[in-house]
This record gives C-alpha cells, structure tokens and sequence, in this order.
C-alpha cells in the first residue's frame, strides 16, 4: 500500500481512528445501560453491593483486624475490578471484530484499547461508590489523593498492555481465553484485596513484590484512606511495571497484528 | 462475431472528463501464499505436536499466482470466477486488509466498502445510533454524519424506524443502510460484491441508480459477483479468475464468454 503525504496521513488516520474509538465506546455504554430501570446506577450499586457482602462474610469469618475494614475491601476491589474487566473484555476484543478487520482497513488496537477505556469509564463509576464509603466512615483523604491521575495511568497503561498482548495471542490460541479466566481468580487471591498483607508469611510478602496489582493497590489505599505518600522507589516501581508491559503488548500486538486476518 | 460481442447498450452515460487513463488499482505480479498448515491450529497442543513433528511451515496454499491487472478511473470493472477462485482474496488485498505475498498492489484513492449484515452494526442499537457507529468505521467525522443524516435516512426508507433497535429490521433494511451509508460520499472506488443481493427488487434497482450516479461522477466500481449476466449488463472490462490464476482480462463479454465456455 502506497500513501502519498504521510505527514498528512497521520493526522487524518489518527483523527479517523479517534472518531471510531469514541463511536466504540459510546456502543458500549449504551449497551450496556439500555433498558434497565436503574442504568448507570447499577455501576455504583453493583461494586457498593459487593463490598457489603464481602466486608460481612470475611469480618465474620477471619476477624481481620483492619480499621475501615469496608473501605479497605471496596478500594481493592475496583481497582483489581478495573484491571480484570479491562483485560477480560479487551482479550476477545479482536477475534469479535473479525467481520470487521476482514473487510476494512483499521487500526487493529483500537478494540483492545477501546475495552480499556470503556472499563475505565465505569472505574470512574465505581470510585462514585467508595466516596460514598468514605463519607459514610467519615475517612477524609489529604492532599495526597491528588495523586489519583497518577495511579489511574499507570493502572491504565498496565491493563492496555496486558489487553494488547492477551488479545493477540488469543488471536491464535484460543486457549489464551481459558487460561485468563483461571489466571484473574488465582490473581485475585493472590493480592491484597480483602486481608492484610501481614497475615502472609514473609517469604510470601517477598514474592508479592512481583505483583503488579499489589503495588497498585497499596497505592490507591496510601492516597485513599491512609494519607500517605508513597515513595519516590514506589512510584518508580508502579511507572516501571506499568510501561514495561505497556510496551511488551504493544510490540507483540504490532509483530502479530498483520497475521490476525488469516487466523480470525 | 466481432459485432456479436458489442455491448447493445451502456449501462451508464459518464460525465465528459469522469474517465481518465490515471490507474486507480493496479496489481503488479501478485501472489497471495496462505499457509494452511498453521491456519488449522486453534490450540496450543496442536501446535507443540506440530512443533515437534516438525511438520509447521510447510503446506503451501497460493490463493492467487502472479495476478496483474490495472483497473482506471472512472472504470466499471468486474471480476468474475467460481467459488474458490481467489475472487474474495483479491478484494480483501484491494481493501488493504490483506498484503501480497510477492509483488505490489496500490491503491490510489478512498475505498468505500460496503459493510456487510453484522460487520460494523450492532443489533441491540438503534438505526440513528447505528448510522453513526457505521460512519465512523468508515472514516467519517461526525459533522459530516450530522449533516448526511436525513439523506441516509431517507434513502435507506428507515424514516418510520430510526429510533428502533435493528435487531427487529428484516436483512434487507439493514443491507438499505449499510448501502446508504457507504455511497452518502462520492468515494474514489466502490467495492461492490454479494452483499446488495440480499434488498428487494425495488431497492436493488435504487441500488444501481444510485452507484450508476456515482460511476458517472468519476467513482471507480469494482464488481465482483457470481452471476455472470449482472457482471455482463453493468461493466466495461472484467478479469476472469480461476484457481487463483488470471485466466483472462478485457472487454466483458469476451471474458464472460470465455468464462462460460470455460466451465
């Protein structure tokens, strides 16, 4: 394929693909919110809703002794929600557009891309619901929740990497699905979500410095909850993981992206 | 026999100037090599054993073998050939979704295609919200759907029906605005297959007005379709293709002839 004026190009392609990620997401939303009473409350109900059970059964059940038990669990919750929706919907992303990359010629990582996103928006949602929490536990946060944008792109850009990746190779292992679905439930036992990180052995503590999720979500309950700023190493750590796997993805996407057509 | 072969009438009268030698497509030595081999793994195992056997990378399928051919402005041409013959592959690497394998293919100019029933529609959603999902697939801003709205509404005849979900539209609604939308513009080239086939007499005749409006605007056709009388009554040169070879190309009823006299 021969393009004339590439500059050109770009800013058309780019202004093209931005209209077709905004039509996305709006399907999506409207998909989603039709013809139920409630619609976009059902965003901040559902993680609201979720969190009462939980902070019910495991205050029960374990006795953890955490202040602000429930806000504890409901932070945890929409953020590892945000990264597994996220990951999920994008991973089947490609292989359910294939009617449309077999016809027209489009940017490919706009449908990964446009599930993060969309997931994104309905995190915005759910943080509706933990205000709510926080208000009800009078819990005030200080100037540290400014940092909030911060946590939310790398969160972002470490879900859209592990989309673009999943959503790729699922292109041509269908196995990948399967295999996510088990690997987001022993992930969300595998962090912090509902118990404290001491309850762990040490050496289990030690091994959940490689997860990802953990460090982010230590983060949201530092700005959150906590009034705590975490460190200049922590920061680097979360920026770190966030754009290393960002670019894993989106190299393996890149390197695949032209063989979809065949396999989908 | 020469004379048998003229054409009785032209399909469309063309505006003076809407053809030109400029080359719109052109197919220069074009191979398409699929490999079936590890097209037919779906799964991890399957591809270990493979792996193993050492028996990936090998079954070679040419979908199409050295096809050259070079479609003008402002042609209506048409490509014809049985099932299996590489007519699908051809578009799709006219669409850009596919790249050759050997040789070039270049494109000069805005394709529309014509979404087929299901591609770029959702059928939870409404006509109206469809209009602009399909809009922006193609590439359209949405000042320019705002302002093209009424005209797809009402050439699709959907008018009494644009706030209802699609998934209550018969096929033949849904081909009228796929249709609508993909010829609101003047594109540069038109890729028409079996996707019109499925509206009724009526609209299919509305169809051809309207792509015959086009044609004479300058709009190259590319038409690809099984009945060869179809091809015969609206295009001026056609292609033949058979088992991924280009069996013959020129005026249209030389090569619908050749091609039934071939099969």
């Amino acid at each position: 394929m021969t393009t004339s004026a590439q500059g050109d190009m770009t800013r058309s392609e780019f202004k093209k693909n931005w209209g077709v990620l905004s039509a996305l997401v709006s399907k999506d939303f409207k998909r989603k919110y039709r013809r139920s009473v409630l619609g976009i409350v059902w965003s901040i109900l559902n993680p609201l809703l979720m969190m009462i059970i939980m902070s019910a059964v495991f205050s029960y059940m374990f006795k953890f002794n955490i202040e602000h038990f429930p806000l504890y669990v409901i932070l945890g919750n929409i953020l590892f929600g945000f990264m597994s929706t996220a990951t999920c919907t994008a991973m089947t992303s490609i292989v359910d557009s294939s009617s449309l990359i077999k016809k027209i010629r489009i940017e490919k990582a706009i449908f990964p891309v446009e599930k993060v996103i969309f997931a994104l928006l309905n995190f915005g949602f759910s943080l509706i619901a933990a205000v709510c929490v926080m208000i009800y536990l009078q819990v005030f946060p200080s100037w540290q929740v400014l940092l909030l944008p911060v946590l939310v792109l790398f969160v972002t850009l470490f879900s859209m990497g592990l989309g673009l990746l999943i959503s790729a190779l699922g292109v041509f292992f269908r196995d990948v699905f399967h295999l996510w679905e088990v690997l987001i439930t022993a992930w969300t036992y595998a962090t912090p979500l509902f118990y404290p990180m001491d309850l762990l052995e040490p050496w289990m503590q030690q091994i959940m410095q490689f997860n990802p999720m953990y460090h982010y979500v230590a983060y949201f309950r530092d700005i959150m909850m906590y009034g705590v700023l975490p460190s200049g190493m922590e920061h680097l750590i979360c920026l770190g993981m966030a754009v290393v796997t960002f670019l894993v993805g989106l190299l393996v996407f890149r390197k695949t992206e032209k063989k979809f057509i065949l396999y989908v | 026999m020469a004379e048998d072969l003229q054409k009785s009438e032209t399909w469309v009268e063309k505006d003076p100037g809407a053809t030109s030698d400029e080359a719109v497509i052109v197919f220069d030595h074009v191979d398409m090599i699929f490999n079936i081999a590890s097209e037919q793994l779906n799964n991890l195992k399957e591809y270990f054993i493979k792996l193993v056997r050492r028996e990936l990378f090998f079954e070679e399928f040419k979908a199409l073998k050295d096809v050259s051919f070079t479609i003008h402005r402002g042609e209506v041409y048409g490509v014809v050939g049985s099932n299996g013959s590489g007519k699908s592959t051809l578009l799709k690497l006219v669409a850009g979704v596919l790249e050759p394998s050997n040789g070039s293919v270049t494109v000069n100019g805005t394709i529309a295609p014509i979404i087929e029933l299901g591609a770029g529609f959702d059928f939870e959603l409404t006509a109206r919200e469809n209009v602009y999902l399909n809009g922006a697939l193609l590439g359209y801003s949405k000042q320019f759907i705002n302002e093209n709205y009424e005209r797809i509404i009402d050439f699709a005849e959907i008018r009494d029906f644009q706030d209802m979900p699609i998934k209550n539209y018969s096929s033949g609604m849904v081909a009228r605005i796929a249709f609508a939308i993909a010829t609101v513009t003047t594109p540069d080239i038109l890729v028409v297959d079996e996707a019109l086939s499925v509206g009724d007499f009526r609209f299919q005749e509305k169809c051809e007005n309207r792509i015959k409006e086009l044609v004479a605007h300058g709009t190259t056709l590319l038409f690809v379709s099984h009945s060869i009388e179809q091809v015969e009554r609206v295009c001026e040169r056609a292609l033949w293709i058979e088992k991924g070879v280009a069996r013959m190309q020129g005026p249209v009823l030389e090569v619908c002839e050749a091609y039934r006299q071939g099969i």
